[in-house]
């Protein structure tokens, strides 16, 4: 039980995905310009996350070790993401075509995002057991999820605040980014 | 090596079998008219019909909850190609709107009282002693329509007043929002003759601050042939205005008017009349419609 419980700690904040580890940055800067948006994505990626977690492993697990192709680690599990994503796109624009229309280019890009090869990559290199594998891929999803809020959040009171010209846009939000991630250095002793 | 290929031919297999059929599961249906549309679209995204964009104005099209007369960068070919899509009459046809300036009082016209050297702007220009010019109406030669512009089609001519390129013009409004005299105005551009004054002073206390004033003596309107052209009370005063509905294009006021405050501009060729001239300069005309989701 302790063993689970410094997993969650560990990957929601003192190794969150995004502002200690620098995966997936483009969806952290791309969609936190809303709140709502924001959270979608979050689930998004979460559902992702998790399900392409499991389905590496067994993949992993059940093919690749056993038949001794190894190397082909980063080909198999990209095919595996993309294809979930696709899932994922299909269901999204069926009930949902709102929350599709606000992730525009990102749902896609989910894909090619480096925070979920790279948890599964981290799974496989932790050698965790499936139950393992489910708690570390969701709770990295939360701390994926949790950034980009508090990012959004941030970014949406900035809209209404006095900014000089030059730094509007995406400069502020790269040092806003930039804050957070110094923040979040301080969960480092938590362990 | 058998193995290898085997193994991820089968996973790719695997997948794009669940794939297909969660396709046909979560199909969702969507207008074949919708993709046409966005098609034809002029692609600007400039959102002068209101919407975020020119693939949202394309659904909203479909669902008929707008007119395509909305888009005023299309003009009257535009109107064609969505009524041959949407299979509708067309019945609101509207005629391709350009931006006239409602004053000629450029430097050597207009009796200047200082010199403006502030900040390049009509607003800021105002707020010195309502502009430079002694007439307190017209054009305070700044630039901010040209500004606008997301089409490039207001440069400032060498008189210090905007010369609106009638092939470049949209017709997108944003100009005449911008200006803070309010003397930009849309008109079709079929109509030729422009009362460009809206000075409302009476005609002496006019015609002693601009060479080009309308001096209100209603000679345009005892010579127009079809009572088109009126000098009509306005703000304190009265100014000469041209319904453009009963207008005929005749060019007599312009050629009576004692001031030439009436102008009668060159017919625009008929392609221009119906047809956007050229595309803009560049891809993005800049005009901020993409902020607005």
């Amino acid at each position: 039980m302790q063993e689970y419980f410094i997993i969650i700690v560990s990957a929601v904040l003192i190794n969150n995905i995004v502002l200690s580890q620098f995966l997936g940055i483009c969806p952290f800067l791309g969609v936190s310009k809303k709140l709502s948006a924001s959270i979608g994505m979050g689930g998004a990626v979460s559902f992702v996350l998790v399900l392409s977690g499991a389905l590496t492993w067994l993949v992993q697990t059940y093919l690749l070790t056993p038949f001794k192709i190894g190397y082909l680690q980063t080909l198999a599990f990209i095919l595996i993401i993309a294809s979930l994503v696709q899932f994922v796109e299909m269901v999204l624009k069926k009930y949902s075509p709102t929350l599709y229309k606000a992730l525009g280019i990102y749902l896609p890009l989910i894909t090619t995002n480096c925070a979920v090869l790279g948890v599964a990559i981290i799974n496989i290199q932790k050698e965790y057991t499936l139950g393992k594998v489910l708690v570390h891929s969701l709770s990295h999803a939360a701390g994926f999820t949790l950034a980009l809020v508090l990012m959004s959040g941030i970014r949406e009171r900035l809209e209404d605040a006095d900014i000089p010209e030059s730094m509007q846009g995406t400069p502020i939000a790269l040092v806003t980014a930039a804050l957070m991630s110094m923040a979040f250095l301080g969960f480092s002793g938590l362990i | 090596m058998l193995i290898a290929v085997l193994s991820l031919a089968g996973l790719g297999a695997i997948f794009g079998i669940i794939l297909g059929v969660a396709a046909k599961k979560f199909a969702v249906e969507t207008d074949p008219r919708v993709d046409e549309l966005i098609k034809v679209m002029p692609g600007a995204n400039c959102g002068s019909c209101g919407m975020p964009g020119c693939a949202a104005f394309a659904e909203a099209l479909v669902e008929e909850t707008v007119k395509p007369s909305a888009c005023a960068p299309g003009g009257a070919s535009l109107y064609e190609k969505i009524a041959a899509i949407l299979g509708t009459e067309q019945s609101d046809y509207q005629e391709r709107q350009v931006a006239q300036l409602l004053c000629q009082g450029g430097v050597g016209h207009s009796k200047q009282i200082f010199r403006y050297v502030g900040i390049k702007d009509c607003h800021a220009a105002l707020a010195s002693f309502k502009g430079q010019k002694a007439c307190n109406f017209g054009c305070v030669m700044q630039g901010s329509c040209s500004k606008a512009c997301p089409f490039g089609a207001i440069q400032m001519g060498a008189d210090g007043l905007p010369v609106v390129d009638y092939y470049l013009c949209t017709g997108c409004n944003k100009c005449v929002v911008e200006c803070p005299q309010q003397i930009l105005k849309l008109v079709g551009v079929s109509h030729l003759a422009h009362v460009r004054c809206v000075n409302t002073e009476k005609g002496k206390d006019a015609k002693a601050n601009c060479s080009v004033a309308c001096i209100k003596c209603k000679i345009c309107e005892k010579n127009c042939p079809v009572d088109a052209v009126h000098v009509i009370p306005a703000g304190d005063g009265t100014v000469a205005l041209i319904d453009y509905e009963k207008c005929t294009n005749c060019g007599v006021c312009a050629a009576k008017c004692p001031t030439k405050a009436i102008e009668m501009i060159a017919p625009l060729s008929e392609e221009v009349v119906l047809e956007l001239g050229e595309q803009p300069p560049t891809g993005c005309p800049q005009c901020g419609a993409c902020n607005v989701s």
